[in-house]
């Protein structure tokens, strides 16, 4: 993707948008290449991969002990609460 | 930063889910991943203060995790630094991560929000040197509603 490209679709000006890819580019997380009069984006394919690795091994991790806690609590107000829940006699 | 958030509406009054994240009755009731058991569970919930679990999965093998508390409103906040001590992720060894876990009293209970976030990776580590944020945020938003 050139520069221009990349900054259409953001509500800042192009300056504000080199200085991101400024701070994504010491961080190893896209590469900067001039072709002629364009300088074309490239996200770094490996620092994102394992980004994302990161993000899918934990959203399993914690999507299934959410879940258990949340049968857990539940069962617990079911125990602690069975006075205050009653219906009032009609 | 890379950060997971997770939310979930749960029909338990906060207190009831403060609990059940922080005393270690309650956390052996839900921490293991499968049917293994819990074989240890400390806590000591005050800022400073340290937790301690471990559990045996059902293929056998044991993962210990750890950290301190650095937020505790009772019921309604909890942060804390967190890191595997055992087992767990290899790739991650000695990667410290945060953790922070937030209640809201909602008509049927308790809606909580639990954010883990990734701090030490060499490109976070950058990113949090150069002052930055939002980009990288924005970035990953649309990387990961892009997911399948």
């Amino acid at each position: 993707m050139s520069i221009g490209e990349l900054a259409r679709p953001f509500a800042i000006k192009l300056p504000a948008v080199m200085k991101h890819l400024d701070v994504l580019s010491a961080s190893g997380l896209i590469t900067r290449s001039k072709r002629g009069r364009v300088v074309a984006v490239r996200i770094a394919p490996e620092p994102m991969r394992e980004a994302m690795d990161w993000l899918r091994r934990y959203e399993r991790f914690w999507s299934a002990r959410l879940d258990r806690l949340t049968v857990f609590a539940e069962a617990e107000e079911a125990k602690a609460a069975p006075i205050e829940t009653q219906e009032p006699a009609a | 930063m890379t950060s997971l958030t997770l939310v979930r509406r749960i029909a338990a009054r906060p207190s009831i889910v403060f609990e059940a994240l922080t005393t270690p009755d309650g956390i052996a009731c839900w921490w293991g991943p499968d049917d293994g058991p819990v074989l240890l569970a400390e806590t000591d919930v005050r800022v400073g203060g340290r937790f301690r679990v471990r559990f045996r999965m059902l293929d056998g093998s044991e993962h210990e995790s750890t950290g301190e508390y650095t937020e505790v409103v009772k019921p309604t906040r909890l942060a804390m630094s967190w890191r595997w001590t055992h087992g767990g992720e290899p790739v991650e060894a000695g990667e410290v991560s945060r953790i922070e876990i937030d209640l809201r009293p909602i008509d049927i209970g308790t809606e909580l929000t639990f954010t883990h976030s990734r701090l030490q990776t060499d490109a976070s580590r950058n990113s949090h040197k150069e002052g930055w944020t939002g980009a990288f945020d924005k970035l990953e938003r649309r990387f990961t509603s892009d997911r399948p």
